[in-house]
């Protein structure tokens, strides 16, 4: 039998179907110690195989962007009871099928606010003022051979529309207004003692915005939410920031708009097929790529690692788990 | 913008006459119109546009020059002051006045503008966009994606190994909670300082004299301020003290994950030293605006990924122009009115 070399037997089983980037990072220091990791990815058999024959007894399992818990996955854990998000995203769980089984999921909403807010701000000054297209210019030798790089564009008086107002968009919000933008907003519902105009869809918010930051989640209402429509309407100088996920830009239309300078440009750190890139994107010099890991920083990883521990601990011992998202 | 008093329109000899002071390569900005609107309210003296050679030229005009403009870095000396025997005031088209000669300037009852007001939002926003990219590697993770390496490495090096377990650089750092350290608390200072407060960082500040007005903790030394602080963002002016003043000591002192943030001018840090540091590992990475021997810039510096380069571009968007051009017309109308000027460099 495989994977028989536990240190202890007493410990509650966690399944981990493809490691987190937080695993990857503290797994001596926090997981392991305190839970006994079942790892498929280690395994050289198929995945349901691999779940048929050693996590009939597993109640707990980690998912991340790369590891999504389908349907298909939830019927291979006759025992599952909690899906542990450990990375900001849950769009990549079947969250009806698990209300239906009453298996309980948790997130690590809130942790990553600051990070992805100054991740945010910092792609949204490059596209601006063109700052990792001048660094490829200086290292390319074109300062000396051509001289000065073309101008960028201010910061100040720009009207930015955030695309849901979470925490994470609250956190870019306030770092805006530091820099003289004016702040706009779309979200499901009006955010109460907010001082920032709202408007009720994402295409209204277009028109008035010369750039959009994506700040929400991606769900059924929210995929390719970001369309031809909406991009034309923010128009030829306008500028997208999106570090939330791929899919809730159209990233064809996005490409084509991009391509025929139909909207200004573009920040990105997520795509709908990563790690596959548009090829059209590498010709353009007003698009910043980032390879979905601006937001992470080591405080962040810490700080969703205490939770992804914390609901696990909670869970194990009956306990009230700490971030449930199946209340809403 | 109408001339004080009437709507008259003035033939060029009743208005008042600035002199073009520049290197023939050096010109006004094409766009927002800058000559144009210039001619509409002075009558301006360009002895590059005479057929006459100009020291003739100068000298011809020079009893009736009571103001200069003066574009890019052409140096003014006390040698060209000695020409001008009624000039009475000098602005400066750049933040930067280090290529004037202030004392020769102050003898001579010579007062000087400076253009700094004009370009302080847009030089904090590059000086705040290069630490966030230097900080979270955004340009060096640009490169990798488009060098078409995601695919085959799978991710972006977040670490390195460190006894067996992958940690982060040290550097993939929020800026909440930093301690950034502010060289130069004047008008681009402190648009640095309202925005990365707002980023959860610590402000500390050096600068010439203690500001009593300022919340921020005062350092009369830029090496104790490095000692106290995770990044440096130089702002301040060049000039006989500032020169090299972010030396071996100051950049050991902030240590080996400090971070320096230069738009002020090259020759601020001791650019040789810097790279030695940076090449060495001796500190954390650099986000430069400047450099000592423009447009050359330090080939070791192109194989760091922990170092942004910019090519002396902070202070420039068109919006940044307009103000320029507003700041230059306002300064010089008042003086020709006898009232304050705006943007006055003051004393050392």
């Amino acid at each position: 039998m495989e994977q028989c070399d536990y240190r202890s037997q007493d410990l509650p089983q966690v399944l981990v179907i493809k490691p987190p980037p937080i695993l990857t990072f503290f797994e001596d220091k926090f997981i392991s110690s305190k839970f006994q990791l079942l790892k498929a990815w280690e395994s050289t058999l198929p995945l349901d195989q691999f779940l048929t024959t050693y996590a009939g007894s597993v109640r707990a399992v980690l998912s991340s962007a790369d590891s999504p818990i389908t349907a298909d996955i939830i019927r291979l854990l006759p025992s599952l009871q909690i899906v542990v998000a450990a990375g900001a995203g849950i769009n990549q769980i079947d969250l009806n099928e698990c209300r239906r089984l009453g298996i309980a999921v948790t997130n690590v909403a809130g942790v990553f606010s600051d990070d992805g807010a100054d991740a945010a701000i910092g792609l949204l000054i490059d596209v601006l003022r063109k700052i990792s297209a001048a660094d490829r210019y200086v290292r390319n030798g074109l300062w000396h051979a051509k001289g000065d790089y073309p101008l960028g564009s201010k910061l100040g008086g720009k009207r930015v529309g955030i695309v849901g107002l979470g925490g994470f968009g609250l956190a870019v919000a306030k770092r805006l207004e530091a820099f003289g933008c004016i702040v706009l907003y779309n979200s499901r519902k009006q955010k109460p003692f907010v001082p920032y105009p709202f408007y009720t869809n994402v295409y209204e918010l277009a028109i008035d915005s010369d750039a959009l930051i994506i700040c929400c989640a991606l769900n059924a209402e929210t995929r390719h939410m970001i369309n031809r429509k909406v991009m034309l309407a923010l128009g030829k100088q306008g500028i997208i920031i999106n570090i939330a996920r791929g899919a809730i830009i159209n990233e064809k239309e996005m490409v084509e708009c991009l391509v025929k300078g139909e909207i200004g440009g573009a920040g990105l750190d997520v795509l709908e097929n990563e790690p596959n890139v548009p090829e059209e994107l590498f010709e353009l010099d007003n698009v910043v790529l980032s390879p979905h890991r601006v937001v992470f920083t080591p405080e962040g990883f810490m700080a969703a690692c205490e939770l992804v521990v914390g609901n696990l601990e909670a869970f194990f011992s009956d306990k009230p788990l700490l971030s449930s998202v199946m209340d809403e | 913008m109408a001339n004080e008093g009437t709507q008259e329109q003035f033939s060029s000899e009743e208005l008042p006459i600035v002199l073009v002071h520049r290197l023939p390569s050096f010109k006004f900005p094409s766009k927002p119109y800058f000559k144009e609107h210039l001619l509409s309210h002075f009558h301006l003296l360009d002895p590059h546009e005479s057929p006459e050679p100009y020291d003739s030229f100068l000298n011809r005009h020079a009893h009736s020059i009571r103001a200069l403009i003066t574009i890019g870095p052409n140096p003014i000396t006390a040698e060209f002051l000695k020409l001008l025997p009624c000039l009475g005031l000098i602005v400066a088209t750049s933040a930067g006045v280090n290529h004037i000669d202030l004392p020769a300037c102050r003898s001579r009852g010579i007062a000087v503008t400076n253009a700094s007001s004009a370009f302080a939002d847009e030089v904090a926003d590059c000086a705040v966009g290069l630490l966030i990219d230097v900080l979270r590697r955004i340009s060096a993770a640009d490169r990798f994606v488009r060098a078409r390496i995601w695919p085959v490495k799978k991710e972006y090096p977040l670490g390195f190994k460190a006894s067996g377990t992958l940690v982060f650089a040290e550097t993939f750092n929020l800026l909440g909670g930093k301690q950034v350290g502010i060289v130069g608390l004047g008008s681009i200072g402190s648009e640095v300082a309202k925005r990365l407060s707002a980023f959860g960082c610590s402000i500390a500040y050096n600068s010439r004299k203690k500001k009593e007005s300022v919340p921020f903790p005062f350092y009369a030394s830029v090496c104790d301020l490095a000692a106290n602080s995770d990044v440096l963002v130089l702002c301040c002016a060049l000039t006989d003290e500032t020169y090299h003043i972010i030396n071996k000591d100051v950049i050991v002192a902030l240590g080996k994950h400090g971070v320096i943030i230069n738009v002020g001018r090259g020759s601020l840090i001791d650019e040789k030293e810097l790279v030695q540091c940076l090449v060495r590992g001796e500190i954390g990475g650099a986000g430069l605006d400047v450099f000592e021997d423009e447009p050359n810039v330090p080939k070791e510096l192109f194989e760091l990924d922990n170092v942004v380069l910019s090519p002396h571009c902070a202070a420039m968007t068109p919006q940044s122009f307009e103000a320029l051009f507003e700041l230059i017309v306002a300064n010089l109308k008042a003086f020709f009115s006898n009232k304050p000027l705006l943007s006055l460099v003051s004393n050392e």
